[in-house]
C-alpha cells in the first residue's frame, strides 16, 4: 500500500471513528445541550468534541483531494518493505506473548518472547539469551511481584497452583 | 527573595536526604543510557518508568523522574556525536556539528562540550526556574476555573500556531486525547460515557498511562525497528585524563553561545508545543548568526555541538515551570510526570506551593544537584556509554515491550488495559507515519478532565454565558492569544497558496 491511499484509508477511518463517538453520545441520551437549571450535559464535552474531529478529518480529506499534503503525493510504500518483515514479526511475537500471558502466566511468556527475540531474531548465543531471559524475569519478579506487591497474571490455574509454591517459599524463607 | 533562599535551602537539605539521593544517582544515571539509545528519549524513559516510581514516596519519585528526564537530556549527545543519530529528537540539532567532529576523531571533545554546555543550560535555567517559579505561582493563585480553561486553550493553541505540523491532523490529534479524557463515569452527573461494545472495564477510563506506554513505548519501539533496521554503526572514543583537561580548557571558546541557548531554551520550553527540540533548533541557529565564522558550522564548529546542548537542557527545566505553577504541562514528558502526581494524589497548581512546600522545594534543590551528579557520571562515564550503545536492539526491544505491559498491568491490574496499549500503540505508530503529531492526544488525555471540569464551571456560574471568557482580563488575554495563535498559520496558509497560484497563472 503506498503511503497515499495509506492517508486516504487513515482519514476515512478516523471520520468513521469521530461519527461513531458522536452517535454513541446521542444513543447513550447524554444531553448534548444546556441542561435547564443544571448546567451543561454530560454529552456537551464528548458530542462537540467527537464533531470537531470529524470536521478535522473532513478537512485532511480536502486537503487529500487537492495534493495538499505531502503525504497525498507519496507513491512510495505506507511501510518501507525491508523493515516491514521486522515491524511486523516484533508486533506479532508481542501478540503472542500477551496472549500467553493469559495461558501460562507473566514469567513463563515474557521469558519465552524474550528467548524466541534474541535467539532467532538477534541470532544471540544460547548463553546470552538464557541469562538475560532469567535476569529479566527475576527482575521483573523482584521489583513488581515482591517490593511494589502487585499480583501479576499466573495465567490458567495449574501454572497458577505451580507459582503459589514459590510465593510460599519466599513469604518462609526470604521476608 | 529571603523567603526563597529559606526555601530553597530546605529544598536542597531534603534532596541530600539519603533516599533521595540515590534517587537522583539512579536517575540521571537510567537518564543518560535511555537518552543515549538511539529512539529513545525522557518522554520514552518517564513513560516507562513512572509505573516503577510507585515503590517511594511522592517527593522522591518525582525527584527520580527529573533525574531521569535530565540525565535523557545530556545522554541524547552521546548517540547524536558517536553514531551520528539522534538519540532523542531532542538531540537532532547536536548531530549537525557532532557528527563531523567524530569523524574528525575529535569525538571526545565535542562530548565533553556536551556535557560542559548541559551543564551550563542546566544551571542557568534552575536559577531561572527558582526566581520565575513562586512569583508566578502566587499570581496563578488568583485563577478561577475561567483563567484555568482559557489557559488550556492556550496551550492546545500553542500546537497549532508553534508546533509546526500538519494542521487538521493537529486538531484531530487534540481532540482525540479530549475526548479520550471523557470515556467511563461523568464525573459531575455520575452518567456512563462511551462505554464501547459494553465493556465494563471502560467505565473506569482510559488511563493516560495506558495511551502514554502505548504510544511513547510500542509505538516508539515500532517506529524505531523501521527507522534504523536495528543498523548502527559507531565511531570510537578514546578519552583520557589529559585529553579531557585540554577539552576542557576549550569552554571559553563557546561560553557565550551557550549562556545564550540556555536562556533561550528556558523560555521556549516553557511553551506546552514548543520544548526542547525547536528550542535546540533555534538555539544552534543563533550560534551560527552571531559567530564570527558561520561558514564553519556543520563541519565540526564545537559551538555547533554546545548551543543546542544547552538548549535542551534548560528546555527540560523551562517545561517544568509551567507543570509546577500552573497545572499545565510545558511538554510531553512533562505532562506524564503531571499524571504521575494525579496519581500519587497531589493537585498540581499554584496550590502545591502552599500545601506541599516539601514537594516542590524537594523537587527544586534535586534540580541543582542533579545538574552536578549528572555532569560528573557523564563525563566519568563516557566510555561506558559508548560502550552501552552497542547493546543490539534485539535485547533492547524485546525487554522494552515487556517492561511495557507489566508497567501497564501494575497501575491498573487489568489485562484489557494492557490490550488496549498495544491497540492505541499500533494505532499511534500508524498514525504518526502519517504526519499526525502524537504529542497534542498525551497532553490532552492528561489535562481533559480539568479543562471539561473548568469549563462547566465556569459555563454554570456565568448561567451559560460563554462571554465569561472574555470579560476576566487574564481568560480574554489567554483567549485572544489562543485565537492569534490558531488563525495565524491558517492566515499564513492561504496567503502562501494565492501567492503560489499567482506567480502560477503569472
Amino acid at each position: 500500500m503506498s503511503t497515499r491511499s495509506a492517508e486516504l484509508l487513515m482519514a476515512v477511518g478516523l471520520l468513521l471513528l469521530s461519527l461513531g463517538l458522536m452517535w454513541t453520545v446521542v444513543t447513550d441520551e447524554l444531553h448534548i445541550g444546556w441542561v435547564e437549571g443544571r448546567g451543561p450535559g454530560a454529552g456537551v464535552w464528548p458530542f462537540w468534541l467527537s464533531a470537531g474531529m470529524a470536521l478535522a478529518s473532513l478537512w485532511t480529506l480536502a486537503r487529500w483531494f487537492r495534493g495538499a499534503t505531502p503525504e497525498s503525493r507519496n507513491k512510495a510504500p505506507y511501510i518501507d518493505s525491508q523493515s516491514l518483515g521486522l515491524v511486523l514479526i516484533s508486533f506479532v511475537a508481542l501478540t503472542v506473548m500477551l496472549l500467553l500471558v493469559q495461558v501460562v502466566g507473566t514469567y513463563i511468556a515474557t521469558a519465552l518472547f524474550l528467548g524466541f527475540y534474541m535467539r532467532f531474531i538477534g541470532k544471540h548465543s544460547w548463553r546470552t539469551t538464557a541469562s538475560t531471559c532469567v535476569g529479566m524475569v527475576l527482575l521483573i519478579y523482584f521489583l513488581f511481584e515482591w517490593q511494589l506487591t502487585k499480583y501479576l497474571p499466573k495465567g490458567m490455574k495449574a501454572f497458577e497452583d505451580g507459582f503459589l509454591w514459590i510465593d510460599d517459599f519466599r513469604w518462609q524463607y526470604l521476608m | 527573595m529571603l523567603d526563597i533562599a529559606t526555601l530553597l535551602g530546605a529544598g536542597l537539605l531534603q534532596a541530600f536526604e539519603p533516599l533521595n539521593l540515590m534517587m537522583i544517582f539512579v536517575g540521571c544515571l537510567a537518564g543518560l543510557f535511555i537518552g543515549a539509545m538511539p529512539g529513545l528519549g525522557s518522554v520514552n524513559g518517564v513513560a516507562i518508568l513512572l509505573p516503577v516510581t510507585f515503590l517511594v514516596p511522592p517527593t522522591a519519585a518525582i525527584i527520580f523522574l527529573a533525574a531521569l528526564y535530565y540525565g535523557a537530556m545530556y545522554g541524547g549527545a552521546v548517540s547524536s556525536i558517536t553514531l551520528g543519530i539522534p538519540g532523542a529528537s531532542t538531540a537532532v540539532a547536536t548531530v549537525f556539528d557532532g557528527r563531523p567532529m567524530a569523524q574528525q576523531g575529535k569525538a571526545d571533545q565535542a562530548l565533553t562540550a556536551a556535557a560542559v554546555a548541559s551543564f551550563i543550560g542546566g544551571t542557568i535555567s534552575v536559577v531561572l526556574f527558582t526566581l520565575f517559579a513562586p512569583p508566578l505561582a502566587v499570581f496563578a493563585l488568583k485563577f478561577g476555573p475561567q483563567e484555568e480553561f482559557a489557559l488550556m486553550v492556550l496551550a492546545f493553541a500553542t500546537f497549532i500556531g508553534l508546533g509546526g505540523d500538519d494542521i487538521p491532523k493537529t486538531i484531530f490529534s487534540i481532540l482525540l486525547g479530549l475526548v479520550m479524557a471523557a470515556v467511563g463515569f461523568d464525573i459531575i452527573s455520575g452518567q456512563p460515557r462511551m462505554i464501547f461494545f459494553d465493556f465494563v472495564e471502560l467505565q473506569r477510563g482510559i488511563g493516560f498511562l495506558v495511551l502514554a506506554i502505548g504510544i511513547y513505548g510500542i509505538g516508539e519501539m515500532l517506529w524505531t525497528l523501521e527507522n534504523t533496521k536495528g543498523d548502527v554503526r559507531i565511531h570510537a572514543v578514546t578519552s583520557t585524563w589529559k585529553s579531557f583537561k585540554k577539552n576542557l580548557s576549550h569552554v571559553r571558546e563557546y561560553l557565550p553561545t551557550t549562556a545564550l541557548g540556555s536562556a533561550l531554551g528556558f523560555f521556549v520550553g516553557t511553551l506546552p508545543a514548543a520544548g526542547a527540540t525547536p528550542a535546540s533548533l533555534m538555539s544552534y541557529g543563533l550560534a551560527k548568526t552571531f559567530a564570527r565564522d558561520p561558514d564553519s558550522f556543520g563541519k565540526g564548529n564545537v559551538s555547533g555541538v554546545a548551543a543546542p546542548e544547552a538548549a535542551n537542557n534548560a528546555a527540560s527545566t523551562g517545561s517544568m515551570l509551567p507543570m509546577i505553577t500552573l497545572g499545565i504541562p510545558g511538554s510531553p514528558t512533562t505532562a506524564i510526570l503531571l499524571g504521575g502526581m494525579i496519581i500519587w494524589g497531589l493537585r498540581p497548581g499554584p496550590l502545591l506551593f502552599t500545601d506541599r512546600p516539601d514537594f516542590v522545594w524537594g523537587l527544586i534543590g534535586s534540580m541543582y544537584v542533579a545538574n552536578f551528579v549528572t555532569v560528573a557520571l557523564n563525563l566519568a562515564l563516557i566510555p561506558l556509554f559508548v560502550r552501552v550503545l552497542a547493546m543490539p536492539f534485539t535485547i533492547l526491544t524485546p525487554i522494552i515491550f515487556i517492561l511495557c505491559f507489566v508497567g501497564v498491568f501494575a497501575t491498573t491490574d487489568r489485562m484489557f488495559d494492557v490490550w488496549l496499549m498495544l491497540l492505541l500503540g499500533l494505532g499511534g505508530y500508524l498514525m504518526r507515519k502519517l504526519n499526525y503529531p502524537v504529542a497534542p492526544a498525551v497532553l490532552a488525555i492528561v489535562l481533559g478532565p480539568l479543562a471539561e471540569r473548568s469549563l462547566r464551571q465556569s459555563l454554570i456560574s456565568s448561567r451559560g454565558d460563554v462571554m465569561t471568557f472574555f470579560e476576566r482580563p487574564i481568560s480574554l488575554t489567554c483567549m485572544l492569544l489562543a485565537l492569534a495563535l490558531m488563525i495565524y498559520p491558517i492566515w499564513l496558509g492561504i496567503r502562501r497558496r494565492r501567492a503560489g497560484s499567482a506567480s502560477g497563472t503569472g
